[in-house]
């Protein structure tokens, strides 16, 4: 259904050159004019992950004392952690993410934090998803003022982005237009039923709408291909990349996780939260899978409401704290690196005495990335995208050009 | 008009024959339903949680009993190689999933017929609603199969009663201390974790042993209280009143257990004095004196008397009555019932029948998936019986029941719903439920029973001209009438 000329050349010419895997060494600008060849996945990890399990600052000296039974070991041991840079490791459940690390496909970020400086899970969200310093004021997300200054999309009803859900999270609400996908298929619904529907919903524009777009998506996982069912923790993330990958399919995607909020029990290198991780890890592999020669100029950005505290609490677990880490893979990401201005773990160092203390703003990556990887003006984003974020200045080179 | 908003949107949607039920006097049908208790409608039998805790303490029992007997010949056979790779029977028991599932599924398919039956529909709501805001979710294994038991046990005898009581009874909910992790929450100066430390001094660890476990708190419940239950996350406390309130309800347990943790009915409520921090604690500027369970129930009083708990609540039940942004005025008017009468519910929720913005005849809220399957199998008469039909319901429709997925509860906003894959399901449930439960009935003259005044003359015309009896039911079940509460 949508019908993209200027793609279906460029996939020509990709197949023709016999290049489909080198074509993130193409430079972008050939395909500036389609305004789309940059892919962008956003993982939101709801519950706030431990990011000193995720990726253990195995040599801070005060780490193992805090996390005690929590802490993930230095590398080389049984069950350490995989080694990134002599300070930092991941958690030995993320062998595909180590394995992009060191394809050069993976920036690890720590001590992270959005602006929100308290601990509740639902205004922290709010925070990270809203683009703004508070958790009130807007009712759109960050990611759909983005796609709200780009050109529109090629699609029927333009959408650029997909939820891999029932229903859009804040981060993709806006006026921009977006779609919404589950994995679990939606059948065969008369077209009939749904054709007097839509007059049904005739003089109700907001149904109207949400109908429209049903229909439109259905045509487009249809042509995706398989119609598998995408079933378990990886059925996400494949549904998003086929999705992806359809013809004028949506260049971003939003896939949200839950299950990170470990007060009790929450294990170190095996355990609960290993558990999730190890889902995490697979999930991205899948989607790395099933993009194919996508993934060169994809982005997947993986973030949390914030982090966990230092020490360990009295339920063997980590109650809600501050700084977090935050990952950034794909074939489009300048990796292999860990970008951290480490503040430490001692007494002193911890916000409020007990968090790690953040040193990033969570912002300045997001910046990065709608403007070396979606290349939207610098303008929208400081004052449209993210408004009163001067503090926030974007990084640099997170991408390759 | 105001017959069809009381049994439209205080009520649960209309079962044939109730808007003329309620056309005498829409305002008293309404306050008739909200004194005293509201017992479960229908016939499902429901284990309290007590039993249902203690039938997963037998099952996990029985499969430690597998194990051993399981291990002990392998091990002398072969090694703990063979034994590693060959799941005996104990592998594929799974006590939480053996145990919980039945009840489960017995607390969702009581819910949905208790909906689709009640003659206190205006009731029936407002126990959705504080289950909702005391959520327990059973996506959480260890309470997967007792999630349901809150809302018949705490809620269910509160709801017409006093807040402090229905806030107490939740918070001691075994369900709710273990979903927010408070059962082994442990101050650092109580007998037990003293007792620790003096062994540890005493070097009685011998080489090779693990250390021992330290013992602290576990502020989930005490946040999540302040934050979700009663002040709102703006209502003026600090992460040092959270630490405190903390420390104030270690102790709130769950019976049974053994060694130093035995003690207390096995599954119910339970304060264990031997992991209470003694002392006299600070809290909001206020000092509690050291009073065991009482210091914790102390605050709670105080919170459910608290100006901001009443400015929350307030927000929160008008936002679910009237609109996803609640006008001032019926937030004010409610948050004044609430201080006023120190909380008395039935006076609360008539400040919100009183409160003219309720009345708005402009339909705004569009209906959760619950809303929808609810009001459906009132309008069709079904009551269910099967509770694997309710369980696909809701799954297909994004609303597994009881699995809000956070301690936050089910967001009440249209835009949280209002997804185009979400439409899409309701389409092909509704068409699902049109094939299965047609009867024969004209659909615009079943609209016309449980719409009232609410629907349009061209949705009757276009159920009129529906090519079948089923296309025209699935039609009526998908118009924006009957979408919108």
């Amino acid at each position: 259904m949508h019908c993209l000329p200027t793609k279906t050349t460029r996939r020509r010419f990709l197949v023709g050159t016999g290049a489909l895997a080198a074509s993130a060494a193409l430079p972008n600008v050939l395909f500036a004019h389609t305004g789309g060849s940059a892919r962008l996945v956003v993982v939101i990890l709801r519950g706030a992950l431990d990011g000193l399990a995720a990726v253990p600052p195995y040599a801070d000296p005060h780490y193992a004392g805090l996390h005690r039974e929590l802490a993930i070991f230095a590398p080389g041991v049984a069950d350490g952690a995989l080694a990134l840079d002599g300070t930092f490791g991941l958690h030995p459940s993320l062998a595909f993410l180590h394995e992009r690390y060191l394809g050069g496909e993976l920036l690890v970020f720590h001590a992270v934090a959005s602006p929100y400086r308290d601990r509740s899970h639902f205004d922290g969200q709010n925070v990270l998803e809203n683009g703004l310093a508070k958790p009130v004021g807007v009712a759109d997300g960050w990611l759909n003022r983005a796609l709200a200054a780009l050109p529109r999309g090629p699609g029927r009803g333009h959408e650029r982005a997909v939820a891999i859900s029932q229903n859009v999270p804040l981060i993709l609400r806006g006026d921009a237009p977006v779609i919404s996908k589950s994995p679990q298929a939606t059948g065969d619904v008369d077209d009939e039923l749904l054709t007097r529907l839509a007059d049904l919903y005739s003089k109700d524009d907001w149904l109207a709408a949400r109908l429209s777009e049903a229909m439109q998506t259905d045509k487009l996982a249809a042509e995706g291909g398989k119609p598998a069912p995408y079933n378990g923790v990886t059925g996400v993330a494949r549904m998003a990349a086929a999705l992806m990958r359809s013809d004028g399919g949506p260049e971003v995607a939003v896939i949200e996780a839950s299950g990170w909020d470990t007060h009790a029990n929450q294990g170190g290198a095996q355990g609960a939260l290993a558990q999730r991780l190890a889902g995490l890890d697979s999930s991205l592999r899948a989607l790395a899978d099933e993009l194919g020669p996508l993934w060169a100029q994809t982005a997947v950005l993986v973030v949390t409401e914030f982090g966990r505290t230092a020490a360990m609490n009295g339920t063997r677990g980590t109650d809600h704290g501050t700084g977090a880490c935050a990952f950034l893979a794909g074939g489009a990401v300048r990796g292999g690196r860990v970008i951290a201005d480490w503040p430490g773990l001692a007494g002193t160092a911890l916000l409020d005495n007990r968090d790690l203390r953040p040193t990033l703003d969570l912002r300045s990556v997001f910046k990065a990335v709608l403007d070396e990887h979606l290349r939207i003006d610098a303008k929208s984003i400081a004052s449209r995208i993210f408004p009163d974020s001067s503090g926030a200045r974007p990084l640099k080179g997170l991408l390759r050009a | 008009m105001q017959t069809e908003i009381a049994v439209l949107r205080f009520g649960l949607g209309a079962r044939p024959g109730e808007l003329v039920a309620a056309v005498g006097d829409p305002r008293a049908w309404l306050m008739a339903q909200i004194q005293g208790a509201v017992p479960l409608a229908g016939t499902t039998a429901l284990a309290p949680v007590a039993q249902i805790f203690t039938e997963l303490q037998a099952a996990r029992e029985q499969r430690q009993e597998m194990k051993r007997e399981a291990a002990t010949p392998t091990l002398n056979i072969t090694g703990p190689a063979l034994n590693a790779t060959t799941p005996g029977p104990a592998a594929a028991f799974n006590p939480i999933r053996a145990t919980y599932l039945p009840h489960y599924r017995a607390q969702v398919l009581a819910r949905a017929q208790s909906a689709a039956l009640t003659t206190r529909p205006f009731a029936e709501r407002l126990v959705h609603f504080w289950s909702n805001h005391f959520a327990v979710s059973a996506d959480k294994g260890t309470v997967f199969g007792v999630a349901g038991t809150l809302e018949n046990e705490a809620i269910r005898p509160h709801v017409g009663g006093r807040f402090v009581e229905l806030l107490t009874a939740a918070e001691q909910h075994p369900a709710m201390i273990a979903f927010l992790d408070n059962e082994q929450s442990v101050g650092s100066h109580s007998e037990l974790a003293l007792l620790a430390a003096r062994r540890t001094a005493q070097g009685s660890l011998g080489i090779g042993d693990k250390p021992r476990r330290e013992f602290g708190i576990n502020e989930n419940l005490a946040r999540e209280i302040l934050e979700l239950h009663t002040l709102g996350v703006n209502g003026g406390y600090t992460q040092r009143d959270v630490t405190s309130f903390a420390q104030i309800i270690t102790g709130w347990s769950v019976g049974g257990g053994n060694g130093r943790l035995a003690g207390g009915t096995p599954g119910s409520f339970y304060f264990r004095e031997n992991l209470h921090e003694p002392g006299a604690k600070t809290f909001l500027g206020k000092t509690y004196a050291e009073d065991g369970q009482r210091q914790g129930e102390a605050v709670l009083e105080d919170l459910a008397h608290h100006p901001a708990t009443a400015h929350f609540i307030a927000t929160k039940l008008v936002r679910h009555f009237v609109a996803d942004d609640p006008p001032a005025a019926a937030v004010d008017r409610v948050a004044r019932a609430f201080l006023n009468t120190g909380g008395d519910l039935p006076r609360v929720y008539a400040a919100l029948i009183e409160s003219p913005e309720a009345w708005n005849p402009r339909s705004t809220k569009f209906k959760t998936p619950e809303d929808f399957v609810f009001s459906t199998l009132r309008a069709l008469d079904v009551s269910p019986h099967q509770p694997e039909e309710m369980l696909r319901s809701f799954d297909l429709l994004g609303q597994r029941q009881y699995t809000p997925g956070s301690p936050a509860g089910w967001p009440d906003t249209s835009k949280s719903w209002d997804g185009s894959d979400a439409l899409m399901h309701r389409v092909l449930w509704a068409s699902r439920m049109a094939g299965r439960y047609e009867q024969g009935q004209g659909p615009a003259e079943l609209a016309a029973a449980c719409l009232g005044a609410y629907v349009r003359p061209e949705t009757l015309t276009a159920l009129r001209r529906a090519s079948s009896a089923s296309q025209g039911l699935a039609l009526m079940l998908m118009s924006p009438e009957f979408q919108r509460r």
